[in-house]
């Protein structure tokens, strides 16, 4: 088996979903310039309330994608609603006050969902029932599964779209113009509030399919896989610009191959003195370096801080 | 004038006897849980440095009290067959810790305060994956016989005794912490008034204003950084030393929320106030205790367990804080005058209005 074909397909599917991610840390700092520390956390409560709907499903013998699709169209509402709570009540207040108190506010916002998570379905991890067959395909010496196609697919069509209605649509325009400046676009007549908002239920949303699709693809789900998992998408939101819809889909794709690579090689590389465990490192590490040589990111634009 | 100094002398007193009155009416337990109150009394006023000094935020900070605790148990304790006393350890401690800092700070502190936030959250993070996989830290089980603290021939775990009363460690490292923790509020204090202590409030209200006066902000920056780090690291070797064990899960990022909250809740860059939180979210556990017992004895089994409880109230007073009342529960004058400047011209200017 081709081990380096392997592991780029391994690592395109795992970044996929960093992008899916990604995009919702992305769409909120490019429009309140905040960094959403919830952000991870909705996308776990999106895999939680999959996975109970899909073990209710699957305990009355129902298999196959529809049962996921299910599952999806209950997180998808689940999360959005969850994520309009979370800019009503913590961080619209705050949206005048100094930078400090929206950044505690939002941290604040991320342990509280954890630790619900933690009183609603435990502390232990869960796992996905196996409702797919899940047939493989064989390419070149390499393997790819059925679930890690679709994936790809239902990714590649959300960024697709994502990118049609920021691009293409009036609520779109709206969004653009109030990244740029809220107060004039105020004046221009949009609803700032309201686009700040549909912003959010944008990003729960994206969250929601993304985190389905992490616990169908990795088979558990537990309260505190947000945070691992909002960390490398931030890393790859930054990686590609953060702001910038096409970066967050580069730099998501880039760290999935990047640390899968990492995972395949590092050990036999250093001799086995570093062993994949430390693959989390290399994420970390990546975004320290971007930070370093390149805040601006692959795709973004460097820019002076607006006053 | 007068009545200072007896004011002075009375807290003085009230700080010795505390211990023993605790342990008469609370019985030991709770002089343990005073010493460890004083512990994050000591991280959460070095943490005060960082966020409420110089307005950044740092989400990982207790990976600098790991990494003083770390080193303080590798280099004194069995594990490698070393022990360095103290009076190495201490400093070296401090400055390993402010070098971690600086490293960590060096990249993100020219960027705006987002970044710092969630690469310090990361570095709370892999610095457990480290102390988990390295064979030096002894990975997940930790490193335990760590020699307590000495100074001179004094051995601060031992049982000594004095005046018939028997004063078993926790007495010993009760007023060892209370000196070690007089000393930081004296730094903190001083530094609050100086000339940089001055320029990082001018930084916190308002970077690009504090550069273009001429500050250099990312060196400054970098110094409130170091120096939290280096509290922290302090902290940590002192903990190590008082715990005689350290693994990598007492460096959680639950932690970390804890002593931010104890700023925050205390009221940002109030000494008073920081050490009030501290106290106040160290000693709280113990209340939620009898919840616990509670619901084993009528349902024999624990719903809600505490730990989580305890979490999710932190998590929930950072949010409810910062809504309202960011300047804390006891904050000081001048940070309460800043950030309600425009409340009164507000007010004033409806009363025009009207």
């Amino acid at each position: 088996m081709d081990i380096f074909l392997q592991q780029v397909i391994n690592g395109l599917v795992q970044g996929s979903l960093y992008a899916l991610v990604a995009l919702g840390y992305t769409m909120v700092y490019g429009i309140i310039e905040l960094v959403n520390f919830a952000h991870g956390e909705v996308v776990m409560v999106g895999a939680l309330v999959g996975l109970s709907v899909i073990e209710r499903m699957a305990a009355r013998g129902d298999t196959g994608w529809g049962v996921i699709a299910i599952g999806v169209l209950v997180a998808i509402p689940s999360c959005m609603a969850l994520g309009l709570g979370i800019e009503r009540i913590a961080y619209r207040p705050l949206r005048k006050a100094p930078r400090l108190a929206p950044l505690i506010s939002a941290i604040g916002v991320s342990i509280a969902l954890q630790q619900l998570a933690a009183l609603i379905w435990g502390r232990n991890y869960l796992h996905y029932p196996d409702v797919l067959a899940n047939p493989q395909f064989h390419i070149g010496g390499a393997v790819i599964t059925q679930v890690q196609l679709v994936i790809l697919g239902i990714t590649g069509i959300l960024m697709l779209g994502t990118w049609v209605i920021v691009q293409k649509t009036a609520l779109g325009r709206a969004m653009r113009a109030s990244a740029q400046n809220p107060s004039v676009a105020g004046l221009m007549g949009v609803n700032v509030d309201r686009i700040i908002a549909s912003t959010f239920l944008m990003g729960s949303g994206l969250a929601a399919v993304a985190g389905v699709l992490v616990g169908t693809y990795y088979g558990v789900g537990n309260h505190t896989m947000g945070f691992m998992l909002g960390l490398k998408a931030f890393t790859a939101a930054v990686l590609g610009g953060i702001g910038s819809l096409w970066g967050a889909m580069l730099g998501g794709l880039l760290l999935g191959v990047i640390e899968n690579l990492g995972a395949g090689y590092l050990s036999s590389l250093t001799n086995g003195a570093i062993g994949s465990n430390y693959s989390d490192v290399l994420a970390f590490l990546m975004l320290i370096g971007v930070l370093i040589f390149r805040p601006s990111g692959l795709m973004g634009e460097r820019g002076s801080e607006k006053v | 004038m007068k009545s200072k100094v007896w004011l002075g002398l009375l807290s003085l007193a009230l700080i010795i006897a505390l211990p023993f009155g605790t342990d008469l009416i609370l019985g030991r337990s709770w002089v343990r849980l005073l010493d460890f109150a004083l512990l994050y009394a000591m991280l959460a006023l070095g943490l005060n440095i960082v966020v409420g000094y110089a307005g950044l935020l740092d989400l990982g900070y207790v990976a600098f009290y790991a990494v003083g605790a770390y080193l303080y148990a590798m280099l004194a304790s069995p594990h490698l067959g070393m022990h360095w006393p103290l009076w190495a350890l201490l400093p070296m401690g401090a400055l390993v810790a402010a070098s971690f800092g600086a490293l960590l700070g060096a990249p993100t502190l020219g960027l705006r305060g987002d970044y710092l936030a969630i690469v310090t959250m990361g570095f709370g993070e892999i610095i457990r994956i480290f102390l988990r996989n390295l064979n030096v830290t002894n990975g997940p089980a930790g490193i335990d016989l760590i020699d307590p603290i000495q100074i001179g021939g004094f051995s601060f775990g031992a049982n000594h005794s004095l005046l018939g009363w028997d004063l078993p460690g926790i007495y010993s490292y009760y007023f060892l912490f209370i000196i070690l923790t007089a000393l930081i509020i004296l730094i903190s204090h001083r530094l609050s008034d100086s000339r940089i202590g001055r320029a990082w409030s001018a930084i916190r209200e308002d970077e690009i204003a504090a550069k273009s006066s001429g500050l250099n902000t990312r060196h400054l920056k970098l110094m409130a950084f170091a120096m939290g780090a280096a509290f922290g690291g302090v902290s940590g070797v002192l903990f190590a030393g008082f715990q005689g064990f350290i693994s990598p899960e007492s460096f959680t990022m639950g932690e970390s929320i804890m002593i931010l909250c104890m700023v925050v809740l205390g009221g940002m860059g109030h000494i008073s106030g920081v050490i009030m939180g501290a106290i106040l979210l160290a000693i709280l556990p113990e209340a939620f205790r009898p919840l616990s017992q509670f619901q084993q004895a009528t349902f024999g089994h624990v719903w809600l367990d505490p730990a989580n409880l305890r979490m999710l109230m932190f998590a929930i007073a950072l949010i409810v804080v910062m809504i309202i009342r960011p300047e804390g529960l006891w904050p000081s004058p001048v940070h309460r005058r800043e950030l309600h400047a425009n409340d009164s011209e507000a007010g004033s200017s409806q009363k025009a209005a009207l």
